[in-house]
């Protein structure tokens, strides 16, 4: 099978298909990854350049591992070091790198559907790194691989998503991903964080952490963002962590063994407990080595790859 | 001019008037209704067979943009927009640079409209100085110098005090407030309504309770001073369910819709076209379904364009990024047709009155086709099928969520005053 698509915007987009595909090609991607020389030449030549409008270190690092290690060559343009801050429109700035040769735009950016904006002007690739409150594909990608990986399947499986549903574009994404897979999806948090037509996208509602995690395979801990609170969506930070952080007494409420994701950063002590993400059943290291492995094969198959069978390593 | 219009569908709820006749104008004015009226020397004969003639339309809300923001639209433009699109006469909001909220400046407006319009331009004036709704403006000079009603358009007047008061003076000369409802609390840095779709595409969500809470305001605030008021593009079912209640009460309210308000939902942002980003905001079915009711039991009195023109590169941007607006002088009459009168939401008088007779009556002007009225008509070809091109439009501005798609019900005439200002597609400038 070959992946059809210029594009990379979000899971919604994409077939079961196509995400066994991504996920399939990611697995000899991280067997090159733990090899002593960490290079493929299968992208060489290629131009790729991540344009990030918001800050970001694992995921701009992510993808331009991904990229080196496959031999493309790099550029990045942050907001802070480009004429983006002298007021350029984002479609400017963008023909004016595809002017340059950039064959892959890797977009993150706060203003939701930017990547649509630019996949439906450019020529080159636009991969969506994260838009606003809408999707961020890899990481869902990423922790789905994660969990295929680790438990075989995503069919059937209870995964738990906690936190802030509304404002998370990684909750948007998991639930459209898992739901498609087949997973069963519940979503936690509160109700203030929870958009009221959530349901519809085929996942279950909870308020009380406990009952959602009452027998899951999976518990994925969203980060919860101090500006919320400051915007009064919630009456602190520490009624959240009463509330909603994941413990190791709650995790006990989960199947023996589940496994513990976090897309990282981490506050510690607010939305996942120290013990429980250092613990034995956390993922969150693997996470970010499962990152740059899926967005080799990310990369690879919007390049032109031929699925995980063609892969030259 | 002398013009003979021939066997079309003569429809004027005023008249009680729905049947095929011949409609004789000179110097302005109507002169002969009839069947087979012989044409006369030196005058025009236009052939409507298959056409209705009505009442010449009244948009009670657009913005031309002049001056300040003439890089969007100007009165020259905005007014041929008009003509284009049927109408004989537009509203102009007061939210340019500098704001419409002084004598010179209704003056102003009135003196472009009449030295570059080809449709007469009313102006409204801004119900507070500046529309920074913090003191009234000056509503009695601007009444003398001509303003037609009062709107701080674009904004809502927050305080529920300076809005009474704004009622409660406007009421001395019998002009209506137009309330532009939203709160700003609730509607917050929102971008699409706030629903399924919103939650889908992570775009920030205004809320229907937004609009709802102002127009409940405003009705009671109405019902207390006394004042008329118009409820300005009503998006909501809860908006619509007030004003119908309000109405049964005896409220003085009135209220219009806009064309997309009555033809798209919100799942038309799907996609991030900045077209369809309008405050308020594209609803979901169930108040689409609402609106359409008040139109049909005559809960909501007019349809009204908001035309609201922008700049391509204004446009041009991400979705959080554009600004609020969508044109409509070039859409509205087959908007209407395809949306309201082929499903059989209204007949053909209820649309007439919807377009012309009651925004005309709210804004104190008379539209009628019997003999010795002033010739103010449009005529249109219900059957006409055409594919919105925005390229095509006479309006500077492009932004129309509704290119691609076939509409039925194209206006063909638009006669302003006995003058025929556009014929067939084609605007007549100064020929006649």
């Amino acid at each position: 099978m070959v992946f059809g698509r210029k594009d990379l915007l979000g899971l919604q987009e994409l077939s079961r298909d196509e995400i066994n595909l991504i996920l399939e090609t990611a697995v000899p991607m991280k067997e090159i990854l733990q090899r002593d020389i960490k290079k493929v030449p299968t992208l060489r030549g290629r131009s790729i350049l991540t344009l990030f409008y918001e800050s970001s270190t694992r995921t701009r690092t992510s993808f331009e591992a991904a990229a080196k290690y496959m031999s493309a060559d790099t550029f990045n343009i942050a907001t802070s070091s480009s004429s983006v801050t002298k007021g350029e429109s984002l479609v400017d700035t963008a023909w004016t790198l595809e002017a340059m040769g950039v064959d892959v735009v890797i977009i993150r950016h706060s203003a939701s559907g930017s990547p649509h904006y630019l996949a439906k002007r450019l020529k080159a690739s636009v991969i969506n790194a994260g838009d606003g409150t809408h999707e961020h594909p890899t990481q869902a990608l990423l922790d789905m691989f994660t969990i295929k990986e680790k438990l075989g399947r995503l069919e059937g499986l209870e995964v738990a998503i906690v936190g802030d549903i509304f404002h998370s574009r990684v909750a948007r994404s998991n639930i459209l991903g898992l739901v498609k897979m087949g997973a069963k999806v519940r979503v936690v948090g509160p109700s203030t964080l929870m958009p009221k037509q959530i349901g519809e996208l085929g996942v279950t509602v909870h308020s009380r952490i406990e009952e959602a995690l009452e027998g899951v395979d999976v518990i994925n801990v969203l980060r919860i963002q101090r500006e919320r609170q400051q915007k009064g969506l919630f009456p602190s930070l520490r009624e959240y962590a009463r509330l909603y952080c994941v413990t190791p007494e709650r995790v006990r409420y989960a199947k023996p063994g589940a496994l513990i994701l976090h897309p990282g950063p981490m506050n510690r002590g607010v939305e996942i407990a120290p013990e429980v993400a250092d613990g034995t059943q956390s993922l969150i290291l693997e996470q970010v080595t499962n990152g740059v492995a899926v967005r080799m094969a990310i990369l690879y198959l919007i390049m032109g790859g031929a699925g995980s069978h063609g892969v030259t390593a | 001019m002398e013009l003979l219009l021939k066997n079309g569908r003569v429809i004027d709820p005023a008249n009680k008037l729905n049947k095929p006749f011949d409609v004789r104008v000179s110097r302005g004015v109507i002169t002969q209704i009839g069947s087979n009226l012989p044409a006369e020397n030196g005058e025009r004969v236009l052939d409507v067979a298959g056409c209705v003639v009505v009442p010449g339309l009244v948009d009670m809300h657009v913005h031309l943009r002049e001056p300040g923001f003439e890089g969007k639209e100007t009165i020259h433009t905005g007014t041929r927009a008009a003509a284009m699109g049927g109408f004989t006469a537009v509203a102009a909001m007061p939210n340019t640079q500098p704001v419409v909220d002084n004598q010179a400046m209704v003056r102003f407006v009135l003196e472009k409209g009449r030295s570059e319009g080809l449709v007469p331009v009313l102006p409204i004036g801004a119900i507070t100085k500046g529309i920074k709704g913090e003191e009234l403006a000056e509503i009695g000079e601007m009444v003398e110098a001509g303003a037609v009603a009062f709107s701080d358009d674009g904004k809502t007047v927050a305080s529920s005090a300076l809005m009474r008061r704004a009622m409660d003076y406007s009421k001395m000369w019998d002009k209506p407030i137009i309330c532009h409802c939203e709160d700003l609390s609730l509607a917050a840095e929102g971008v699409m309504h706030e629903g399924y779709y919103s939650m889908l595409l992570g775009l920030k969500g205004i809320p229907a309770a937004s609009e709802d809470i102002m127009v409940a305001r405003d009705i009671i605030l109405a019902e207390t001073t006394g004042a008329q008021i118009h409820i300005a593009h009503v998006s909501t079912a809860g908006s619509v369910r007030l004003i119908r209640e309000a109405k049964a009460r005896g409220v003085k309210v009135t209220a219009e819709a806009a064309p997309h308000h009555f033809s798209l939902t919100d799942r038309a942002v799907e996609g991030y076209d900045t077209s369809t980003k309008v405050n308020p905001p594209l609803r979901s079915e169930e108040h689409v379904a609402e609106v359409l009711l008040g139109l049909k039991d005559g809960t909501i009195d007019a349809i009204a364009t908001d035309h609201a023109p922008h700049a391509l590169e204004e446009k041009d941007v991400e979705y959080d990024y554009a600004p609020f607006g969508i044109i409509g002088l070039e859409t509205a009459v087959p908007l209407a047709v395809t949306y309201l009168i082929e499903p059989g939401y209204a007949s053909w008088a209820q649309v007439v009155n919807l377009l012309s007779l009651n925004p005309a009556r709210i804004l104190g002007l008379s539209r009628s086709l019997a003999v010795g009225s002033i010739a103010d008509i449009t005529v249109v070809n219900p059957q006409m099928e055409k594919t919105v091109d925005p390229q095509t439009f006479v309006s500077k501005a492009r932004n129309t969520p509704f290119a691609g798609k076939v509409l039925r019900g194209w206006p063909v005439a638009t006669i302003v005053r006995g003058r025929l200002v556009m014929e067939n597609g084609k605007l007549l400038e100064g020929e006649n």
